[in-house]
């Protein structure tokens, strides 16, 4: 596997980072709210099993990856990273130009605890299987994107190490902020770091996709960056243009 | 059973959120890998290619949606 230099590190290690800071600010509401709900036992239990299993898949899935031909791994992986990437970058936009309404994590956080106050009480072996089963599904859910993520950054361009580094610093914050505060991180402006993980993705993807499919890209490894330009520039110019066509709602990134 | 296909519909819909744009991706993917390398034009330009592609497919995708939302 060819060794990338700086050129895909520095926006492999953001592109990690701010997508697992994306995704652990969703699951923490979640488990914050299981946890003010149910209990703090069954809540911190359900989010250990989720992350015991991501673990479990990554050791298990993760080495099967390298006994894929080169060609055929940047060919899948940049093709699942242009759907994943696209697709956050699409609703982003849409976000920005206030065609579809922005995500209210304080609204999650209601809409959850809501909910499981209203579930009934099953216990088995002194545990809350409601609560249990709540966190244990937003951990994997999240989690399996962050793992996705950043298994598909780091491990077609052999920076593994530093992608994961990027998502775990991003669970430390993530980790951190919800002892200290206690409650949903509802500040973290989580449209514009979609938006720009949006940008990220998408640009690794075409740049795999190209690699995997022997296209040349004009300045090699470098040209990651002037994707990173060209669909900063094009994101940025349809929330102009979007919002101009769509009606109402005012908040922008 | 059920629990594996809730599972695998939330594993689709991690790439997956209008199926149009989805498809188009695919779409000119393959035509990118299949087609395009058989095509007498400099390996740069075709790389290109590729990002002007799928800039269309972003751009068709988002003009579509901000239309749907001023007809409602």
């Amino acid at each position: 596997m060819a060794m990338i230099g700086w050129a895909h590190a520095g926006p492999s290690v953001l592109a990690a980072f701010l997508a697992s800071l994306v995704e652990f600010v969703e699951a923490l509401t979640v488990v914050l709210a299981v946890g003010a709900t149910r209990g703090w036992r069954s809540a911190l239990g359900g989010t250990a099993l989720g992350l015991l299993t991501l673990a479990i898949l990554v050791i298990a899935l993760g080495p099967a990856l390298a006994r894929i031909p080169l060609t055929l791994v940047q060919l899948m992986v940049g093709t699942l990273l242009l759907l994943f990437g696209l697709r956050w970058l699409r609703k982003a936009i849409l976000r920005a130009a206030g065609i579809i309404p922005l995500h209210d994590e304080l609204a999650a956080y209601r809409a959850e605890t809501d909910l499981l106050s209203h579930s009934s009480l099953r216990m088995l072996a002194g545990w809350d299987t409601v609560a249990v089963a709540a966190a244990f599904k937003i951990v994997m859910l999240e989690g399996i994107e962050v793992v996705f993520i950043v298994i598909a950054i780091g491990a077609v361009s052999g920076l593994l190490v530093p992608a994961g580094l990027g998502a775990a610093a991003a669970l430390l914050v993530v980790i951190a902020l919800g002892i200290v505060l206690h409650r949903p991180l509802a500040r973290i402006p989580e449209n514009t770091l979609k938006f720009l993980v949006g940008v990220l993705l998408s640009a690794f993807g075409a740049f795999w996709v190209g690699e995997g499919a022997g296209l040349a890209w004009p300045g090699a490894d470098w040209s990651i960056l002037s994707l990173i330009a060209a669909f900063l520039a094009l994101a940025l110019a349809m929330v102009v243009l979007c919002r101009g066509r769509g009606a109402g709602m005012e908040r922008s990134i | 059973m059920s629990w594996i296909a809730a599972a695998a519909r939330e594993l689709v819909a991690l790439f997956v959120d209008d199926g149009s744009l989805a498809i188009a991706v695919l779409a000119w993917v393959a035509v990118a890998v299949l087609a395009v390398p058989a095509l007498p034009m400099d390996g740069g330009w075709l790389a290109i290619a590729l990002f002007a592609g799928l800039a269309l497919i972003l751009v068709e995708n988002l003009l579509r949606a901000a239309r749907r939302k001023t007809r409602r």
